[in-house]
């Protein structure tokens, strides 16, 4: 009876462990670890709306020939300098909402990056 | 333009190329006063412009964009270098120069310093500097201020008088909103407001900028949005020259006594308002080059289509 107890301390320990090394193993194949990129090309943000779950980075690269900024409209999130040829600006965006942002080179240049909860 | 373009088929070398590249970028106005009235003309092609009998002459340049390194000219300083040149041949000094802005192209501190540098070279008394929005990137216009911004009080803008020319020093890149053409604000256009109120409406006024006070283009931003109100100060004055750069290519607008030009930048060209899907770099392809130099006045003449506004070419050197 004690022993058979044991067993099941046992196993229950070691079932815990494993579901715990499951959910540790799962964590950099989940959305929160994703970058995603967001090409400056032609006076333009590629794509101009985004949509990305909570956590996701977001890197934008300036292939344009002209430098280009990425600001946020309301100052919501922290923007970029001045983005030369082949520069490139990364934002890790960990609450979900929309951030409308444009370039302050070309405040006609505008794009949005939609951040929406996990599992939504 | 482009049936003109087409007709010229001369082929020159990539160096030949070049050479006409930075004679072209490279020009200056030279603008001389006589009787309270301004007058400009074009640096850079054919026989130097007289200044015989002129009150007295200043040069404007803009847009020097030190720093830049890509194909439409891969040596800014050297074109710089070149407008100054043009300055300094002049038989009579400049009594100033002015910088209508973009001096840098990413407001980097050894970018300024070596602007900073040419500019030492230049034979003149004063040098006078509005920011450019490539001047002000990160830092609202620090570095820019730090070595450019003297007399500025710290907002960028400021008056003086020069032999009875009252010039203002607008500064149009600090309000940038999504969406929209830049604006003065309301407390540079308070500022104004006072500092034009005890003048005589006979005074000559000049003011300077860098993006251009009246809508040349508002797709691409070559506007200033509250500029009308700006107008409405200005507007009782008997002769008023509104000189900007930011557009890199000469346009020039008549409004009741107020005249505006938009001067060449020592960089590179950009399109006409319109003429290319964005307002990006243009490369001069060799031989395009030289007829656009030679029709450099009919070329404006020609401007038709997108532009909003009435453009006469300003007058070739005399």
């Amino acid at each position: 009876m004690r022993k058979t107890l044991l067993n099941y301390l046992f196993l229950a320990a070691a079932g815990l462990a494993l579901l715990a090394g499951a959910v540790k193993a799962a964590e950099p194949a989940s959305p929160a670890a994703k970058t995603v990129q967001v090409n400056i090309y032609n006076y333009k943000f590629d794509p101009e709306t985004l949509t990305v779950t909570s956590g996701t980075t977001v890197t934008w690269t300036n292939k344009d020939d002209i430098p280009h900024t990425v600001a946020s409209s309301d100052k919501s999130f922290k923007g970029s300098g001045g983005l030369d040829t082949g520069d490139s600006y990364s934002y890790t965006f960990d609450k979900p909402g929309t951030y409308k942002y444009f370039c302050t080179l070309h405040p006609f240049m505008m794009g949005v990056i939609v951040v929406q909860a996990k599992g939504d | 333009m482009d049936k003109m373009l087409r007709e010229d088929e001369v082929k020159d070398s990539e160096r030949r190329r070049l050479l006409k590249c930075m004679g072209w970028a490279g020009a200056g106005l030279l603008w001389t006063m006589k009787g309270g009235v301004l007058r400009a003309e074009t640096l850079g092609l054919g026989a130097l412009p007289t200044t015989a009998g002129a009150d007295f002459s200043f040069v404007q340049i803009s847009d020097s964009h030190v720093g830049f390194h890509q194909a439409a000219n891969p040596d800014v300083l050297a074109t710089l270098q070149e407008a100054i040149a043009h300055i300094n041949g002049l038989s009579v000094a400049p009594a100033f120069v002015l910088h209508t802005g973009d001096v840098s192209h990413l407001s980097k501190p050894d970018q300024f310093d070596t602007a900073q540098q040419a500019f030492k070279t230049i034979k003149t008394d004063t040098m006078f500097f509005t920011p450019g929005e490539h001047d002000i990137i990160g830092d609202d216009g620090a570095e820019f201020f730090k070595r450019f911004g003297k007399g500025s009080s710290g907002k960028g803008w400021y008056s003086f008088d020069y032999k009875g020319v009252h010039c203002v020093c607008l500064v149009n890149v600090m309000n940038f909103k999504q969406g929209a053409m830049t604006q003065l604000g309301d407390e540079q256009l308070e500022w104004v407001e006072q500092d034009l109120k005890g003048l005589s409406s006979s005074t000559p006024v000049l003011v300077f900028a860098h993006i251009p006070l009246w809508t040349v283009y508002e797709p691409w931003g070559w506007g200033t949005d509250d500029s009308p109100k700006l107008y409405t100060y200005l507007r009782r004055f008997g002769s008023v020259t509104v000189l900007n750069g930011h557009i890199h290519q000469i346009q020039q607008k008549i409004e009741g006594n107020m005249t505006f030009y938009s001067a060449r930048g020592t960089a590179y060209p950009q399109p006409q308002p319109g003429a290319a899907a964005t307002p990006g770099p243009m490369t001069v392809p060799a031989g395009q080059l030289g007829s656009y130099l030679g029709i450099r006045q009919v070329k404006l003449v020609d401007v038709k289509g997108p532009l909003a506004v009435t453009d006469t070419s300003l007058a070739l050197p005399a």
